[in-house]
């Protein structure tokens, strides 16, 4: 049984690696919750994706990418809120627009740089063996400020997950929570983009979210559920990626993408044994 | 109550002077004017688009009035939080939400909290009393998604008991609810007013309507406005619906007729038009 263990004891980009990956897992399940229940999940994708021009443009002019992605995701924000604002079709056909435009944009602009396939490579799915310790800090810092954030706001975003109006007639002003969840989402990306890349943190948000969903009968279960299914994800994830050599943070998305599968194929196939069971009300001739 | 047409007092759980209503600049209804007092209810009757969901957000703050004085508890619209409370035509149907039917009816005493304050045991105690009320407190710990929508709908009415609020805005609060639920829903409503909690519902059910203190008809215009025996008249109907109304013993019953459009009548009843043969005066119409 060593090979559970060997790959972590044995070396520190591993270690570094399960350690941003926990991170990654533990802001996720809080935001990814209410990125679910709102029904988010394309403003979230559109939020990933939102921060590769930014990044970069940060690249192409010599600043960090974080610092980047960081005015990127500030102008998907800006740009989500605005298209839904003043659009008079579907929300999601204005951010799904915004959503392409601003990719096509960061591969324009990686396009100009003279290593063109791997920057975008690095972006779009992350650097996971490569963590340093200074972007683990800036990690646990972001992971800290959303579980803070997201406990205090934790009644309006309930509320605004039931019904933005009711948390209005609270007096919880949906706009300004909706734009605080946003932030959240946007620091969680932000934060996340270089252990799994854009591409992928999206799926942590979604995956170990969404299969809680299916699992838990309480909201803060689900965060419980979700943490817990991220936190696997990652060992199981980086273990595949030592072990068969293949990219970290695919392993990581991919693993917690075949556990949703899985309960959701459990849960239908123990509804139709159920429904079977149950004998059919038969009609008096 | 005040009667139609008279000068509101300030002294009313709401004062309207004048308000008209809309989205965006645009108008839906105006010339609203009524004053609503501690234990009245005020039923909003009328097409769809009519208006009554329209002047229900207005009156909780979740649109501003595009015109006229309006007052709620002294304050402008969505100045007293803690002392409305609101079912809106639409929630989420808790296809994903992880909730038990206690969290939801809990999540009506948040106003009363904030964002920390802790609930205490006189918050459990109206949170149990009011799933009682509706007729769910066997239902406390299922999960919101595994109930019907009439349940759901319970839950929700239940929810808005738990605020203890001085105003309760209700739109169309028995859609999809059984006639038992309805029951329960009533009696509720009438303990509300009983303890001076005033009310202001929208209601496509003329018996419920009938209860109430004092009747809106709307029509993307005021129709009637007045006591429920002299808005809810045949002519009335007919101008708002385009469909008659014949009362029968405490019953109020759409009898069939509508824009000239002949429907087969139910046996013992007779279509009728404008004139309302029941010699129902129209008292109160507003144009």
């Amino acid at each position: 049984m060593t090979w559970l263990v060997d790959p972590f004891t044995a070396n520190q980009f591993m270690q570094r690696a399960l350690l941003a990956g926990v991170l990654v897992a533990l802001a996720c399940a809080v935001i990814g919750t209410f990125v679910v229940l709102r029904g988010l999940a394309f403003i979230g994708d559109a939020l990933a994706h939102g921060v590769l021009p930014g990044v970069a443009g940060a690249l192409l002019l010599g600043y960090p990418g974080m610092l980047g992605a960081v005015v990127g995701a500030l102008g998907m924000i800006f740009g989500v809120s605005w298209v839904t604002k003043h659009s008079r079709l579907s929300s999601d056909t204005a951010i799904g627009l915004l959503f392409v435009g601003m990719l096509a944009l960061g591969v324009v602009m990686v396009s100009r740089t003279r290593t063109f396939t791997g920057d975008l490579v690095g972006i779009l799915f992350g650097e996971i063996l490569g963590i340093s310790v200074s972007d683990l800090v800036v990690q646990a810092v972001a992971t800290v400020a959303v579980a803070v954030v997201a406990l205090v706001c934790a009644r309006p975003f309930l509320l605004l997950s039931v019904d933005p109006e009711l948390a209005d007639v609270a007096g919880f002003r949906s706009r300004r929570y909706h734009h605080v969840m946003l932030a959240l989402i946007a620091v969680t990306v932000v934060v996340s983009f270089q252990t799994v890349g854009t591409l992928l943190v999206f799926g942590m948000l979604l995956a170990p979210a969404g299969t809680a969903a299916l699992l838990a009968r309480r909201v803060g279960a689900m965060i419980a559920w979700a943490a817990g299914i991220g936190l696997g994800s990652v060992y199981v994830g980086l273990l595949l990626s030592y072990h068969w050599s293949i990219a970290g943070g695919a392993a990581i998305v991919l693993t917690a993408v075949v556990v949703f599968f899985v309960v959701l194929t459990a849960q239908a196939v123990r509804a139709a044994l159920v429904s079977r069971r149950s004998p059919a009300v038969e009609v008096a001739p | 109550m005040s009667a139609p047409g008279a000068a509101p007092t300030r002294a009313g759980v709401i004062t309207a002077q004048s308000v008209a209503v809309g989205y965006q600049g645009r108008p839906v209804v105006g010339g609203l004017s009524f004053t609503l007092d501690p234990g009245e209810a005020l039923a909003l009757v009328g097409t769809n688009g009519s208006g009554k969901s329209t002047l229900l957000k207005t009156l909780v703050g979740l649109l501003a009035p595009l015109g006229g004085s309006l007052d709620v508890l002294g304050r402008p619209p969505g100045g007293s939080p803690r002392r409305v409370a609101y079912l809106s035509q639409f929630h989420a149907a808790g296809f994903v939400l992880p909730l038990r039917v206690r969290d939801v009816v809990r999540m009506g005493r948040y106003a009363n909290h904030g964002l920390l304050g802790r609930l205490g045991e006189d918050d459990e105690r109206l949170i149990d009393e009011s799933l009682e009320r509706m007729g769910i407190s066997a239902l406390a710990d299922r999960s919101l998604r595994d109930l019907s929508g009439g349940q759901q709908q319970r839950t929700y009415l239940a929810q808005v008991l738990a605020r203890r609020a001085d105003l309760l805005v209700l739109d169309e609060p028995t859609a999809g609810v059984d006639a038992a639920g309805q029951g329960v829903y009533g009696q509720a409503l009438e303990a509300e007013r009983a303890r001076g909690a005033a009310v202001v519902v929208a209601t496509h059910d003329i018996g419920e309507a009938a209860q109430a203190s004092q009747v809106l008809l709307l029509a993307g215009r005021v129709v009637a406005q007045g006591a429920p025996t002299s808005v809810l008249t045949a002519d009335n109907l007919l101008d708002t619906f385009g469909i008659g109304l014949r009362r029968l013993g405490d019953d109020y019953l759409l009898a069939a007729e509508a824009h000239g459009h002949q429907h087969p009548e139910p046996p013992g009843f007779e279509a009728h038009g404008h004139h309302d043969p029941a010699g129902h005066e129209g008292h109160g119409h507003a144009h």
